[in-house]
């Protein structure tokens, strides 16, 4: 007998996650489900946590509609789900005549998307605003709505909030195939058994279109992931003057290598945009380094590389999909649909950048779609929209500090020293609605093991109170999932060999 | 708990434990030890392997034997200590933070500090290794730790990358447990660790090093599979045709050490980047007065017994600090690296106090010299205050020299003094 939803979505990343949020609204039972140990390890794992403002996209594109969407939601939501955000505002940054002309190209398709605030200003108030930027800036585009964002706690808390709300999280839980009767999806096949459903939101990331072609939709549809790779600034030894966003003009590669602030504290730098093959090759590269150094180098020559103490790579979700309005020429917009080849399957495909700001419109636009389709959506009278955050050390001043941990000892003792992460907050992670259980679901949840000695000093700890926490012994404990242990076995054990005299000789 | 000491002690590392009991010797009254670790003796509880002792008692003792000599010792003193709590923030005024999970938030008052947090070791992105991931990338310290005190193994067929003592100590260590070494590869054309280490980790075991190799890209996306080894010259650029991969589920690095210095920075004690410790005098008081510094935290040494030694100077001029609100210097001389040396601890030295006292330089080489010799200490006029002779001089061995009372005169008229070693 197995389990039955109203609707599976598969993929717990951000847009997985947020349409599951949005839908558990809702009188539904639905079951998210996740490939990976944990939600949000994919493209929403690895990005520049930038809130777009919607400038880039072009007028009349899915990619255009959702940003400016997203990014007017992303203030209420992450009030809602108690994470990070600032709407610090961004740049675009002039250095001659070419870049003002995109500049002013720039102003225009953003006031076409309806994006707030745009205004282009000069080179001396640019530097005026960050003294840091490249002294021979000649102008740059202002806007007030961009923003940065905790990725992480943003997957996180959206995924945990649905959870909250009622909905089945199941994580190591692959996608491997439909069943249908003719032309209606009856239930999915995964790694874990069968579940019947009605409806299936392909919120697959990186492997939508796989999903797509299991259902016999969009055959010509392709992801080829595009690599982006970032380095990260020890964030005692380089800040901006003020938290931003500082991009160059974009080119036909996407909107080029930033120089941004990060609610983590640290600069962060990249991403470029290479073609890879395999969906798994997360590498980073010499080359690839290089290139994004390089790029940051010119919007911020003031950056230094010993400050370096982090790399990372990430996909993004590139596809070929065309606009659905036929005047517009764009081959790379987010497929928004119901397909009409089969019955019960709503398909958010090629959601790459502005993909994490576009989420929240992308799960209203789900909401829309299911109901144009004849859906009856009935309202929960229990819904609670509201997450409360969890304490954060190192965000608290002096008195709050020891307020907490006199009322909660286990704030009291430092496990990551870089980062300020205390017992207290890896203990509530653990033991939330979505438990993290490897390291890297720390990780990205409290910020240990991110600092300048990346894990050195943290990790034999937190493997201890993992192993302690889960009952399982430290040779159990992860770093993200099966196949990734961090520990073989224990040393050799001469009492427990029970070695005699007789043995030796 | 008292809120107020004499001296209070960040770390519990051999340079801490030193200056502790050096401060209640030289008339302290309220010593404090502040460590983070439950245990007193920092990174020496994860040594367990022997070297040590070797200058200061003529012995060849382990690491936790060493450090028990030591912590006996405080405690005969009376020396007090906070187990199991981190430092948070120290002010120029040497009012110290610290949190525990007994006694809550502390705001803690000290007549003089000796910052003694020790090293860290670099990482994977410090050194931009290319390639994926995967679990089981680790620092030799962080694997030692999980050998030693943990007790357990972090993998089974190792790839070692850097000639760091601790990392050929562990190519030991973990071939002793059963596991296989494949090869232990040094980027830089010579050993960054000890010979002796060398001789006694890697050839005794039969564990083979590579020189000028190093790894290309970092394979396996859960865990480690392998690494693709190269070839590189002197610039280090790889040369074509010599990758290879080497299937293995663990890559240790052993690629440097880096002091502490972040509750340095906190306090405005001023660092030195080419060592990354803080600028300090032949007291090892730094540019924040009544804040000295004790051991790794000034500069990486490689002899745990020089590292005691610097924290008794600390502890003593930490001690007469919290006792005058002052430390009596007179003049200093500026002591520059010259010829081949790439650092020189301390950074200046005081006339006053070599008329009493031997000061003890430690200078790191900048190349290699596989041959006799001189180190010198040479006044503005290239008159020579002091020299040894060694048998050679290497970037992975640091060269110590020292000043005596006898050269009180030389220095007189000395307004900055060079260290330089050169071929006899």
């Amino acid at each position: 007998m197995s389990e039955n939803y109203d609707v599976i979505i598969i993929g717990a990343g951000i847009v997985g996650s947020m349409v599951a949020r949005f839908l558990s609204k809702y009188k539904l039972d639905i079951l998210l489900i996740e490939k990976e140990s944990d939600v949000g390890m994919g493209t929403s794992s690895a990005n520049s946590a930038a809130v777009h403002a919607g400038y880039d996209a072009l007028p009349g594109t899915n990619k255009a509609l959702t940003n400016v969407m997203g990014a007017e939601m992303w203030p209420e939501i992450s009030q809602d789900l108690g994470i990070p955000f600032e709407r610090c505002g961004d740049y675009v940054v002039a250095v001659d005549e070419e870049d003002l002309k995109m500049l002013n190209l720039l102003l225009e398709r953003g006031q076409a998307n309806r994006v707030p605030g745009l205004e282009i200003i000069d080179g001396d108030e640019m530097r005026r605003r960050e003294p840091l930027v490249r002294p021979d800036t000649i102008g740059a585009l202002w806007a007030p709505t961009g923003g940065i964002i905790d990725p992480f706690a943003a997957t996180i808390a959206a995924a945990e909030n649905a959870v909250m709300n009622g909905v089945t999280l199941k994580r190591d839980t692959a996608f491997e195939d439909f069943l249908m009767d003719g032309n209606r999806i009856t239930s999915i096949h995964t790694s874990r058994g069968d579940f019947t459903c009605r409806w299936v939101v392909n919120a697959a990331g990186l492997y939508a279109d796989e999903v797509m072609h299991k259902a016999g939709v969009r055959p010509e549809f392709m992801i080829r992931p595009r690599r982006g790779e970032y380095v990260i600034l020890d964030k005692v030894d380089f800040q901006l003057t003020r938290n931003t966003i500082l991009f160059p003009t974009p080119s036909d590669k996407g909107k080029g290598i930033v120089v941004a602030s990060s609610l983590h504290g640290n600069v962060i730098v990249g991403p470029n945009a290479n073609f890879v093959d395999d969906k798994t090759n997360k590498d980073i590269t010499k080359e690839g380094i290089e290139e994004i150094w390089s790029g940051g180098k010119k919007l911020v020559p003031g950056i230094n590389r010993k400050h370096i103490i982090a790399e990372f790579a990430g996909l993004r979700a590139t596809g070929n999909a065309p606009t659905p309005n036929p005047e517009i020429n764009y081959n790379q917009d987010f497929i928004i649909e119901i397909p009409r080849e089969v019955k019960g399957l709503v398909n958010l495909g090629g959601i790459e950048s502005p993909g994490f700001t576009a989420a929240p419109g992308l799960a209203l636009k789900v909401i829309e779609l299911l109901e144009e389709a004849g859906e009856s959506l009935v309202e929960k009278a229990d819904w609670n929209p509201i997450r409360e955050p969890r304490p954060v050390f190192r965000h608290l001043n002096k008195d709050e500090q020891a307020a907490l941990v006199a009322r909660e000892p286990a704030y009291g003792r430092i496990v990551c020293r870089c980062e300020m992460v205390t017992e207290g907050e890896i203990l509530a992670e653990i033991h939330a609605p979505i438990p993290a259980d490897t390291y890297d679901a720390l990780k990205r949840r409290t910020w240990l093991g991110t600092g300048r000695c990346q894990g050195g000093f943290d990790m034999p700890r937190v493997t201890q109170i993992l192993s302690d926490e889960l009952g399982v012994p430290p040779e159990d404990v992860t770093k993200k999932g099966e196949g990734s242990p961090l520990l073989f076995r224990p040393t050799k054990n001469v009492e427990q060999d029970h070695l005699t005299v007789e043995d030796l000789i | 708990m008292k809120a107020s000491y004499d001296v209070i002690v960040i770390g519990s590392g051999p340079g801490g434990l030193a200056a502790a009991i050096a401060a209640k010797e030289n008339g302290a009254d309220d010593v404090l030890i502040i460590e983070r670790d439950v245990e007193l003796g920092g990174i020496l509880l994860q040594c367990i392997h022997n070297g040590f002792g070797l200058e200061l008692f003529n012995e060849d003792i382990p690491g936790p034997t060493y450090a028990q000599h030591f912590i006996e010792k405080t405690k005969g003193h009376g020396v007090q200590t906070l187990m199991d709590t981190m430092v948070l923030d120290i002010t120029p005024e040497r009012i110290v933070f610290a949190i525990n999970k007994d006694l809550g938030y502390l705001e803690l008052h000290a007549r003089a500090i000796v910052l003694a947090m020790g090293c860290r070791e670099r990482t994977r992105a410090q050194i931009l290794l290319p390639g994926a991931r995967p679990a089981g990338v680790y620092t030799a310290g962080t694997a030692q730790r999980f050998v030693n005190v943990e007790g357990h193994m972090p993998g089974e067929k190792f790839v070692i990358l850097g000639s760091g003592d601790i990392g050929m100590i562990m190519a030991r260590r973990l071939t002793i447990e059963g596991a296989r070494v494949e090869r232990v590869l040094e980027i830089m054309p010579y050993l960054t660790g000890l010979t002796r280490n060398y001789v006694q980790c890697l050839l005794d075991y039969g564990i083979t090093l590579q020189k000028q190799r190093t790894v290309n890209r970092i394979i396996g996306r859960d865990r480690v599979e392998a690494i693709e080894a190269v070839s590189v010259d002197d610039a280090w650029n790889p040369i074509p045709g010599t990758k290879e991969i080497i299937p293995c589920d663990t890559l240790l690095l052993s690629v440097g050490l880096i002091p502490e210095n972040e509750l340095s920075k906190k306090a405005g004690v001023a660092l030195d980047p080419v060592t990354n410790g803080p600028y300090v005098d032949d007291r090892f008081m730094t540019s924040v007065p009544g804040i000295f510094a004790a051991g790794n935290v000034v500069h990486v040494y490689d002899l745990v017994d020089w590292v005691t030694e610097a924290g008794y100077v600390a502890g003593k001029g930490a001690a007469h600090f919290a006792q005058t609100d002052k430390v009596e210097t007179g003049t200093e001389i500026p002591l520059k690296a010259g010829e081949n040396i790439r650092y020189v601890v301390p950074h200046k030295i005081s006339k006053a106090h070599l008329a009493e006292e031997t000061v003890r330089l430690q200078m790191r080489a900048i190349t290699p010299i596989e041959e006799r010799v001189l180190v010198t200490v040479e006044d503005q006029n290239g008159d020579v205050i002091a020299k040894k002779g060694e048998a050679y001089a290497r970037p992975g061995e640091i060269l110590t020299l020292a000043i005596k009372p006898t050269s009180f005169d030389a220095a007189q008229k000395a307004t900055s003094l060079t260290v330089n070693v050169r071929k006899r």
